[in-house]
């Protein structure tokens, strides 16, 4: 039996152990994750000296609740966690978490993905960047993050999902 | 009714949040959008190019071509970027 999501959207930072926790329990054969974290940079652009997180306050908690309703209904979890901090973070904090557990690693694993992947596309969050040059900008969305969310239909419901409890 | 900005929406328009009545003829977010660009140049700004816009009517993710109805928040941002 499938507990209620954890849905967190929060300044605060989290621990993702004590999370992972949570999860455990006596039907549960495993318990997959994601933890985001705000990165400097990468290759040769200025380095990122911050990031700021908007959000739009109540249908990102709806949104947030959609998007694990649906991968409840996707695979068989006995549980499911996501949490999004909000504000001014630093490059090394953690930004997102997502967990799902289940009685067979490939519905946890899967759901993670699945989970994540949404939560890029259907969230209604924004970063912004501040840079070392001292610029201040806002992230553009990336097509990759748009079709990794629409590889998930283009993947059908009943078929993949029937297939992915039995494993 | 209310209309929320959010992201540099906001920024551009200068406010995070207006309440207005728009005239009859309005019928579509699109129509809205039009609309709102002739109230001030932050948001011509804001609204110069639609491929940039989304929405949300009623804290639902809508098209640009959603009918306004009689939707009492309706809010415009960015492509999201979370995670």
């Amino acid at each position: 039996m499938a507990e209620s999501p954890r849905i967190l959207v929060q300044a605060a930072d989290f621990n993702p152990g004590a999370e992972l926790a949570r999860l455990a329990g006596a039907e549960v054969g495993g318990i997959a994750s994601f933890t985001g974290i705000v990165r400097a940079g990468q290759g040769a652009g200025p380095r990122v000296s911050a990031l700021t997180l908007e959000h739009y306050p109540g249908m990102t908690e709806a949104a947030l609740s959609k998007i694990a309703a649906r991968a409840q209904a996707r695979w068989a979890l006995t549980g499911c966690t996501i949490i999004h901090r909000i504000g001014r973070l630093l490059p090394g904090e953690n930004i997102v978490f997502v967990a799902a557990a289940s009685a067979h690693r490939g519905a946890a694993l899967r759901a993670v993905e699945f989970l994540i992947d949404y939560l890029k596309t259907s969230a209604p969050f924004w970063k912004a960047e501040e840079l070392e040059t001292g610029e201040r900008r806002w992230v553009a969305a990336r097509a990759a993050d748009d079709a990794a969310a629409a590889a998930w239909n283009a993947r059908g419901v009943g078929g993949a999902a029937a297939r992915e409890n039995k494993e | 009714m209310k209309l929320l900005y959010f992201a540099w929406l906001r920024e551009k328009i200068g406010q995070a949040e207006e309440t207005l009545t728009p005239p009859q003829h309005i019928l579509t977010v699109r129509d809205l959008i039009a609309w709102l660009r002739t109230r001030s140049p932050g948001h011509a700004a804001a609204f110069a190019d639609t491929r940039l816009i989304r929405c949300a009517i009623g804290q639902e993710f809508a098209s640009l071509d959603s009918p306004l109805d009689s939707a009492a928040e309706l809010a415009f941002f960015p492509p999201v970027t979370g995670g």
